[in-house]
């Protein structure tokens, strides 16, 4: 799939990736004196701000476009968005587990729901609701099932969190290998990666036992997963320490930090492996590129217009603003 | 036989050197298509970018109208007569064209489609970015004259 070349598609993304934000851009947009003065700067940049009735609904109307805009985009490049499996199987996890959080309790919320999964979000509400889980692909349903019988039998959300996220991340890690593009595979490990980190280091903070790691971490290609685990039952230093032996070693200084430290890292960490994707003339690599630094720009957005909605302090903000594409 | 040995190599030149131009300006022609979805007023840039590996296409006509001439073709007056050995010099003398031309065209269709991004972004080094793609050209015509001189040379 990865030998297919996209010379149409990666010509239309050149010129558009002069429309992503820049760090300078970022830089203006937090230093706007109002909400209403950084959603007119966006506005300029081409963002569709949407109507509300206060600012947080405007924001995050304007998120959901923006959101939606880059996979129409997608959509009119590519016939076959398959090979993108890897950045949108995870909104269909989190629809997954939104249907089943919802199929306990007698509220229907439809906007907890993404739109930009590779399944449309009304046949998990039915799958859940009918427990017909044939409707779901072969591989998500015998997960489904167990997410639910867990939620319907023990009331733990957290199991029930631990068995869909650990599916959504061997799926990640699966879409990456399987889309032939090493950019995709690459975006596939990292998220694994990252995310066995976290759990391992917030495991460890709050004391969870080898056999939840066990449950919760999924395996992938640069961690030992079953020394990971044995690091985290014993401690935040011996996660460290196994982490100072393998390619992730930068993330320790960010960890010892703060959590918002190592997620940022995490994002940044992408975000530079993607970059050389600038200079990829057509292959898939550009367009992926593309998708990943559009969702990155989107989450600072985010941060940024959270930060002044909430009236944050500048320097909580900017230890979350992530590093730009472009 | 040996007409038809240099009617080979005639039509060898033109086609595979046409070939390598199709390729490449179909190719160019998607990656030109893609800016000007987005920007219109960048259309005759990336048209020139888009036209570059259509010379060969052009290079393997003229080495096979020399040689189509050269065997009488052109005048209707074919060299039914000839030899094997002047038929496979004539079919030799047409390769460098046909093989340069099909794979000078290909590659140079790469460069031009990294060009059309590089103007897409940069329309300002749109000098700069013809330079790579001409470069590719060189080989081409390198092939182009290294056939006219082999086939003028045959006796």
């Amino acid at each position: 799939m990865s030998d297919k070349q996209y010379y149409y598609a990666v010509a239309r993304i050149r010129s558009k990736e002069l429309t992503l934000l820049s760090a300078p851009f970022i830089e203006q947009l937090m230093g706007a004196k109002t909400v209403a003065e950084a959603l007119r700067m966006l506005q300029d940049k081409g963002w569709a701000v949407g109507e509300g009735s206060s600012e947080s609904e405007r924001v995050e109307k304007m998120l959901r476009a923006e959101k939606t805009k880059t996979w129409d985009l997608m959509g009119e490049l590519v016939d076959d968005l398959s090979v993108f499996s890897v950045l949108r199987v995870s909104y269909d996890y989190h629809n997954l587990k939104a249907a089943v959080k919802e199929a306990l309790t007698s509220d229907k919320h439809r906007d907890i729901f993404s739109d930009e999964g590779t399944i449309e979000a009304e046949v998990f509400r039915k799958a859940v609701a009918g427990r017909d889980f044939s409707l779901l692909p072969e591989e998500m349903r015998k997960v489904a099932e167990e997410a639910l019988d867990t939620l319907l039998t023990t009331h733990d959300g957290q199991l029930c969190d631990i068995i869909l996220d650990r599916a959504a991340l061997k799926a990640i890690h699966e879409a990456g290998k399987r889309s032939g593009s090493d950019i995709l595979a690459l975006y596939g490990e990292l998220m694994v990666a990252s995310a066995d980190i976290k759990i391992a280091v917030r495991a460890a903070r709050t004391g969870k036992d080898r056999k939840f790691l066990e449950q919760a971490l999924a395996e992938c290609d640069t961690l030992d997963v079953k020394r990971l685990s044995t690091a985290a039952s014993e401690g935040f230093d011996a996660i460290c320490e196994y982490l100072s032996m393998t390619r992730y070693h930068d993330a320790i200084s960010e960890l010892k930090t703060s959590p918002s430290a190592f997620e940022r890292w995490c994002d940044n960490l992408i975000i530079r492996n993607i970059r050389p994707e600038i200079h990829h003339p057509y292959t898939v690599g550009p367009l992926a590129a593309f998708c990943i630094a559009r969702e990155n720009e989107i989450k600072t957005v985010r941060i940024v217009l959270s930060g002044k909605i909430n009236d944050l302090p500048e320097m909580s903000v900017r230890e979350r603003v992530r590093e730009m594409y472009v | 036989m040996g007409l038809a040995l240099a009617l080979l190599g005639a039509a060898s030149a033109a086609l595979f050197a046409g070939i390598g131009s199709a390729i490449g300006t179909g190719r160019g022609g998607q990656a030109a298509a893609g800016v000007v979805t987005e920007d219109p007023s960048q259309f005759s840039r990336v048209l020139i970018l888009q036209l570059l590996p259509g010379t060969q296409g052009i290079y393997g006509l003229l080495i096979a109208f020399i040689a189509l001439s050269n065997i009488g073709i052109m005048s209707g007056s074919p060299q039914v007569d000839m030899s094997v050995g002047t038929g496979l010099q004539y079919f030799a003398a047409c390769m460098p064209m046909a093989f340069v031309g099909l794979i000078s065209a290909m590659q140079q269709a790469k460069a031009s489609v990294a060009s059309i991004g590089l103007v897409a972004k940069r329309p300002d080094q749109f000098g700069k970015s013809m330079i790579f793609p001409a470069m590719v050209e060189t080989y081409a015509i390198l092939a182009l004259l290294v056939s006219i001189l082999a086939i003028n040379g045959i006796q």
